[in-house]
């Protein structure tokens, strides 16, 4: 019998899972608004990692974040009216699908530029930390972000300033169109940043109980004062880039075979549970979060100058 | 007396007594910086809250973001103007739309120090004016201190700021000494200051140049002319009130600054004074910068380079 922890990955796997495809359709039919990065495939890592965390940690995702923001406990309504650009949505129709916040449940928040998170979750780890908590940072990013210049900063600074910030690579083996290997010659993330000194590990990312075991291990040590570590998840999406890309590099790879390794089917073949209820139950929440998100306004135009800045 | 560097020392170490959550991070910022603007911070704060950094512009105003976002106060310092390339995607793409991308959820109280300007030899990549660039960003707030008075007064109504604020200093006049009151106040963020009253030509100058403009003014006495000069002190938010009050007596206006005049911020006071005072102005306003090119290094072609006393005296006669 899976326990009601294995369940609950399962399902809130299967809720980002059934949102991400409800959003891909809408966005075809232009409901759903802009740039459009889905996870699927991915969810193990989000799942994983967030659902171990507390509502006043402190969590960053990238562009393609939907997974991030839901698993971190982003009601799916809200979510869903962001994405269409309705004042109900999370950052009231003001940041769409690359910049997800919701403070409530510790995302503070996903950002557009790959890499430009990274820092984020240091400044948050040291605040946190000179506050006096046991609060943590985590940060989420691909191995596209690795390139960047603002990552090798980031890397050495945590290390230097010992952050209790957890850095989550999710490597899936590209960097937008192109794979990783015509990017660099370095495989592993995790040996990247090997010379720092940063504890780290390389696990598969798409078994959502390797990702939950290992990030929860880092966890106690970040809460305990620990810092900072670096989880490398190998994982694959199954979509493209974006919506819309025709993922033409993507047809060399054995698809069949990734198919098999989807997080979501692994775990229910590991538990022996078929996933149909799951789903359904998934697919009501969803079918209710879209009509909850049709129903919210767009904001009013006064909403632009209002937000430039705080008061 | 008191220098434009110690009012700036005194004001960080004030912010600092008065709340917790303001720390200072940057390169050398512990041993006090090239200049000495924080000088003893380290010594009475700790290194906790006065944080030497790598030589990573990026990863520096990434974290005072991210620790903003979080609660704290940071006030990061960027040792040349220059350099704020290096922190521009920090600062324009994350700082400056936290608040309006997450419809208000995020707020980034943080302050950017960086100094700016030429005059020290120091050749092109370490003495530009930069300051338009961050005035084209909407969610930044940019002043630009002439006076110790005025870095004291705006540097303490940033670190209160819940915005991302970027105060340019300027090297020239870190050790220009000047009275200044015993209880300071802190200046508000978008009041312009009158520092010289006139009747004939209005001058909005900018950081150095408001020296220059009122030595220019002083010249320019001796033969009758009586010049306004007006600092604005901060860019964004622009104090336009005080600058058409003054046109609409002297009916000539002047703007001054050292950066390059194509693009520069006097293009910005030029266009919203003709746009709201078209009739008052008895002749084109006449904009003071320096020539479409990098600073030169060779000490004469630098001093040729530089706008100042001379440069506004002139604009002022051809105004007239």
């Amino acid at each position: 019998m899976p326990t009601e922890e294995e369940l609950g990955l399962l399902r809130a796997m299967w809720r980002i899972r059934v949102f991400e495809e409800r959003v891909g359709a809408l966005t075809r039919t232009n409901e759903v608004h802009g740039l459009v990065h889905l996870s699927v495939g991915q969810e193990g890592v989000a799942v994983g990692v967030c659902g171990a965390l507390r509502d006043d940690d402190a969590v960053y995702g990238n562009h393609r974040a939907h997974g991030h923001a839901i698993a971190k406990g982003a009601p799916l309504a809200s979510v869903m009216a962001e994405l269409m650009g309705r004042e109900g949505g999370l950052c009231r129709g003001m940041g769409g699908s690359m910049h997800l916040v919701d403070v409530a449940h510790g995302f503070l928040g996903a950002t557009g530029v790959v890499g430009g998170n990274v820092p984020l979750a240091l400044g948050s780890a040291l605040a946190l930390s000179l506050q006096g908590g046991d609060q943590v940072a985590v940060v989420f990013f691909g191995d596209g972000a690795v390139q960047s210049g603002i990552f090798v900063e980031s890397v050495n600074l945590a290390t230097l300033w010992k952050l209790p910030v957890i850095l989550v690579c999710e490597n899936n083996g590209f960097a937008e169109f192109t794979p990783r290997s015509a990017h660099t010659n370095v495989e592993r993330v995790s040996d990247v940043v090997s010379p720092y000194g940063i504890e780290r590990e390389t696990v598969d990312g798409n078994d959502v109980v390797a990702v939950r075991t290992t990030f929860e291990r880092f966890l106690a040590k970040a809460r305990a004062g620990g810092g900072p570590f670096l989880l490398e998840c190998l994982t694959h999406r199954l979509r493209g880039h974006y919506e819309g890309d025709p993922q033409h590099y993507r047809q060399a790879l054995a698809d069949e075979e990734w198919q098999q390794l989807d997080p979501i089917l692994r775990l229910q073949r590991r538990l022996g549970v078929e996933g149909e209820k799951l789903e359904a139950e998934a697919r009501a929440e969803v079918d209710a979060a879209e009509r909850a998100a049709r129903e919210s306004p767009f904001p009013p135009p006064s909403l632009t100058a209002e937000l430039v800045y705080a008061r | 007396m008191t220098t434009y560097l110690e009012a700036i020392t005194s004001t960080l170490a004030e912010a600092m007594r008065d709340d917790p959550r303001v720390l200072v991070i940057g390169e050398d910022v512990a041993e006090g910086g090239p200049w000495g603007a924080t000088a003893g911070l380290a010594e009475e704060f700790g290194a906790e809250r006065v944080r030497n950094t790598p030589i990573s512009e990026a990863a520096i105003a990434g974290i005072a973001v991210g620790a903003a976002q979080s609660g704290l106060r940071p006030v990061i310092e960027i040792m040349f103007v220059d350099f704020v390339t290096l922190a521009l995607d920090q600062l324009v793409n994350q700082a400056a739309k936290a608040h309006f991308m997450s419809g208000g959820q995020l707020t980034v109280p943080l302050v950017l120090r960086t100094q700016g300007g030429a005059g020290q030899r120091g050749a092109a990549q370490h003495s530009q004016s930069l300051e338009a660039w961050l005035t084209h960003v909407p969610g930044l707030k940019v002043a630009m201190p002439s006076t110790a008075a005025d870095v004291a007064g705006l540097l303490a109504s940033a670190i209160a700021d819940p915005n991302p604020v970027v105060v340019v200093e300027n090297k020239t006049l870190y050790f220009r000494r000047e009275e200044l009151p015993a209880k300071r106040e802190p200046v508000p963020l978008g009041r312009a200051r009158v520092a010289k009253a006139g009747r004939d030509v209005t001058v909005v100058a900018l950081s150095r140049l408001v020296p220059e403009a009122l030595a220019a003014a002083e010249e320019l006495a001796a033969d009758g002319i009586d010049v306004e000069v007006i600092d604005p002190r901060t860019l964004v938010p622009l104090d336009l009130d005080t600058i058409l009050a003054s046109v609409a007596r002297t009916h000539r206006l002047v703007v001054a600054h050292e950066a390059v005049t194509h693009g520069g911020f006097g293009a910005e006071i030029a266009a919203q004074v003709q746009a709201a005072a078209f009739d008052e102005l008895d002749a084109p306003v006449a904009r003071v910068g320096a020539p479409f090119a990098p600073v030169p290094f060779s000490p004469p072609l630098e001093d040729a380079y530089l706008p100042g006393r001379a440069e506004v005296a002139a604009a002022v006669r051809s105004v007239l």
